[in-house]
């Protein structure tokens, strides 16, 4: 299988903005020169259903699908939408978590349990996992739709380019919109990549 | 959704598949596009009522669509339709004898397989149809070749007078790739012929221009062979040889690198030379097809020894992963264990579930009220009304079934059913789609059938796209507006037993139902409320829980919205000695537009309004 392949799975439920953020880190890796398929399955109706957008890229991509146990970096916008898809990452592979639970319906009605500590199991099962708190982040910011960006700027360093190249897709983005919009995004860009990489860095720590 | 500027020629853009077809459709100078909305075709027509200088339209059905295109074909225009693989099961009438008379002006189907199963109500392999019709059937494996295929098929189809079947996959609508794009050309339609043994297929015309229908067969064969687009790669490691077409070659190509590959771009029909050149340069063939063994079973008749689905699934994607062991055991090597982390983890289901303020909960939320009933149900977000907290729909087939099937459960019960009320659920679109039909065969022939007629402006499920009833057309300007309970009149329900009401009204909606299924004969309710994610919803005062006063009985999770949460759970024991768990519960208020539902059935009066100060000017409308 190809080697030279970057594979990156975003998850979380519709609605969210998944494929949004799939879509600008497509958008960076095409400007960065590379081969791009991106491909996502919503289920039927609109919203609170799984979706995962599939991002590979490289020299030349040719299936579009990734598979399970092939994931460099996972990026779930949900726990255990997290949890649900870490089968995907490849051993040493990392997955950042925004802390976000969302309980659906078939929960709340008792039927199912959610997880206790989703982020906790995939740690026992051996992955490499960041979690933290995207929304609490954005809304510091003082806007809970800068999540997104927040999500981005933590996947930020773990690109096989330059941390810029996703920010100046993101400006892009958003530059119809303003000067003020386009701050608050460098802002909430900039607030991901340190929350990462704090808790990577204790992590290290700790480990040492 | 006004024309703008399309991008430039010689860009490279980040297209989906759905996207390249509607660019090259441009491209080609087209004049009509038509499509009714489906999974995972939409987006086609969607991207295409962006581009200017064609007529691009929500038709009323796939059948209507492809009518549409004939008929633009027949003036010389190049004209296009797009469905999904069941749309074109509707459009079956108008292709078998489209297909006799044959495109005029160039004419493409593209026709979207759901391979897997992701937003319908089976998988079947569209690829059957170029066999049935006699229609050439090309097949891309990414969004570049779903574009130049498009252009392509243009040309192919006023070369040769033929409709021309494009076949897509979900894997080719909804992956995005690079597309290098070019210019569109204009193409002035050469005008409408008279020509009745043409055009008019009564049986002596038809005769007559059947035999060139296996004339053309043979000539596209002829095109298959030399066709850049059929491409056999000798590889290096022939051991295994492989014949693949769509998503497949894409799968094949990751798996087996320097294997030799026949890879069809036009499937049907197939070319028998080059099938035979791969066959004699590898040891073992495997033929690639997702979903029917059509192709294999074809190869194996023309007397070429393969394998396909004796080695490899039946139903759902491929990928390499699926390949790579297949073959493996295939040929007898060693089949390396996958590897332990590999395994998924068993984590709650989480079903797509109606929005916060759906009317369709209201209706869901009645019916699961109502006891001896057999409701039958059909396609749109209001499926969604099978599954839980409502388990409300006892039946869902295909568009417009509702309606036969409710009728048929009618004439057909004994006794053990006798006392059941029939009740038959279907939304605006759908209705107007196939289900004004089997409404007609209700009140025809004396049925006795409730049906609800769920009219939420829009057609949900597939992204809130115009219909008829909702005054507006493909580009969002100003369209006549159809009155449905006129329609429904029209169709011989009687006018006192036509009700329309608010499906966020629970004591009326129940009311009207429980009397309408007592009284013999059809009736037609139409509950009535936009669909909360287009224009027309206004959201109301949000909701909140006041905690002291939840007794935690659980009403109002019943309504299935999904902005209510439980805060925690109590076992206690009632006086009867019966244990019972108790759901306290809060509102997510940011997720609560307000629609009342939860309210209705909360006993203790426990969900009030959010106050005032507390919340955005711009969404309060009480």
């Amino acid at each position: 299988m190809s080697q030279d392949i970057t594979n990156i799975l975003v998850c979380g439920i519709g609605g969210q903005g998944v494929m949004t953020a799939t879509e600008i880190l497509a958008e960076a890796a095409i400007a960065e020169g590379h081969d791009v398929k991106k491909t996502e399955v919503a289920g039927m109706a609109q919203r609170g259903g799984v979706v995962t957008s599939h991002l590979r890229f490289g020299r030349k991509v040719l299936s579009p699908q990734i598979e399970p146990g092939t994931v460099q970096v996972l990026l779930g916008f949900e726990g255990a939408e997290a949890l649900r898809w870490s089968h995907y990452l490849r051993p040493n592979g990392l997955a950042l978590v925004n802390n976000a639970k969302l309980v659906p319906p078939v929960v709340e009605l008792g039927l199912f349990d959610y997880p206790e500590d989703p982020t906790g199991l995939m740690r026992t099962a051996g992955h490499r996992v960041v979690a933290f708190d995207a929304m609490s982040i954005a809304r510091e910011l003082g806007e809970v739709r800068l999540g997104n960006t927040v999500m981005l700027g933590a996947i930020a360093d773990y690109l096989p380019f330059a941390p810029d190249v996703l920010l100046a897709c993101i400006v892009k983005r958003f530059a119809r919109k303003g000067e003020q919009v386009v701050d608050a995004n460098r802002r909430a860009f900039a607030a991901g990549r340190d929350a990462v990489a704090k808790l990577l860095g204790a992590a290290a720590t700790t480990a040492a | 959704m006004a024309a703008v500027m399309p991008a430039p020629a010689a860009q490279r853009l980040l297209l989906s598949g759905n996207e390249a077809v509607a660019r090259a459709v441009w491209e080609s100078g087209v004049r009509v596009a038509a499509a009714y909305p489906g999974t995972p075709a939409t987006e086609i027509i969607e991207s295409l009522a962006r581009y200017p200088d064609l007529h691009a339209e929500w038709s009323v059905n796939e059948k209507v669509s492809m009518e549409v295109a004939l008929g633009a074909s027949m003036t010389g225009a190049r004209a296009f339709c797009a469905m999904k693989h069941v749309g074109l099961n509707v459009a079956s009438d108008c292709l078998m004898t489209m297909t006799i008379t044959g495109a005029y002006g160039g004419l493409v189907i593209a026709v979207a397989d759901d391979v897997g199963l992701s937003s319908s109500q089976n998988e079947q392999d569209s690829r059957y149809w170029g066999r049935f019709a006699h229609l050439p059937v090309l097949e891309p494996a990414d969004s570049q070749e779903a574009y130049e295929m498009t252009k392509f098929a243009f040309g192919l189809s006023e070369q040769y007078q033929t409709p021309v079947l494009l076949r897509l996959t979900t894997r080719i609508c909804h992956v995005k790739g690079l597309v290098s794009v070019g210019e569109r050309i204009a193409h002035e339609p050469s005008g409408f012929v008279k020509n009745p043994e043409r055009w008019v297929m009564v049986p002596a015309h038809a005769k007559l221009r059947i035999p060139s229908l296996f004339q053309r067969d043979e000539t596209l064969r002829g095109v298959s062979e030399a066709s850049p687009l059929n491409i056999l790669e000798a590889g290096s490691e022939r051991s295994v040889g492989f014949v693949a077409s769509g998503p497949a070659y894409m799968h094949v190509k990751e798996a087996f690198p320097d294997a030799p590959v026949l890879k069809l771009g036009m499937s049907h029909p197939w070319p028998p030379e080059k099938m035979r050149a791969l066959a004699a340069m590898c040891d073992t063939l495997v033929v690639v097809e997702e979903t029917e063994q059509l192709l294999e079973t074809e190869i194996r008749a023309a007397g070429i020894a393969c394998h396909g689905k004796d080695v490899l699934p039946r139903m759902g994607e491929l990928s390499p992963q699926v390949l790579l062991p297949a073959v493996d055991r295939l040929l007898g090597r060693p089949v390396p264990p996958p590897a332990p982390a590999a395994a998924p983890v068993k984590v709650f289901p989480r079903p797509p579930t109606l929005c916060a303020s759906c009317p369709h909960m209201g209706i869901y939320y009645t019916l699961s009220q109502i006891k001896n009933t057999i409701i039958t149900g059909d396609i749109g977000c209001y499926t969604l009304g099978a599954g839980h907290p409502w388990n409300a729909l006892d039946t869902t087939i295909c568009m417009g079934a509702t309606m036969g099937v409710a009728l048929g459960i009618d004439k057909g019960r004994g006794e053990v059913d006798k006392n059941k009320r029939i009740i038959a659920v279907i939304g605006d679109s759908t209705f107007m789609h196939m289900g004004m039909q089997g409404l007609l065969d209700i009140t025809y022939n004396k049925g006795n059938v409730t049906v609800l007629l769920l009219d939420n402006n829009t057609t949900g499920m597939t992204g809130g796209q115009a219909t008829p009833a909702s005054g507006r057309d493909i580009h969002g300007k100003e369209a006549p507006r159809v009155d449905l309970a006129r329609v429904v009149e029209a169709l011989g329900v009687p006018n006192e037993r036509i009700k329309v009401v608010d499906p966020y009204e629970l004591p009326i909606l129940f009311k009207t139902i429980r009397d309408e299924i007592k009284i013999e004969g059809p009736s037609v309710i139409i509950a009535r409320r936009p669909c909360v994610l287009i224009d027309d919803f206004k959201p109301f005062r949000p909701y909140l829980v006041e905690e002291d006063k939840c007794t935690g009985c659980g009403n109002c999770l019943e309504v299935g919205c999904p902005a209510i949460h439980v805060t925690r759970r109590e076992k206690v024991v009632k006086p009867s000695g019966r244990e019972v768990e108790l759901a306290f519960v809060n509102i997510d208020n940011q997720a609560c537009t307000g629609c009342g539902l939860c309210v209705q059935p909360c006993a203790p009066d426990a969900i009030q309004h959010v106050p005032r100060r507390d919340i955005p000017i711009h969404i309060v409308k009480t």
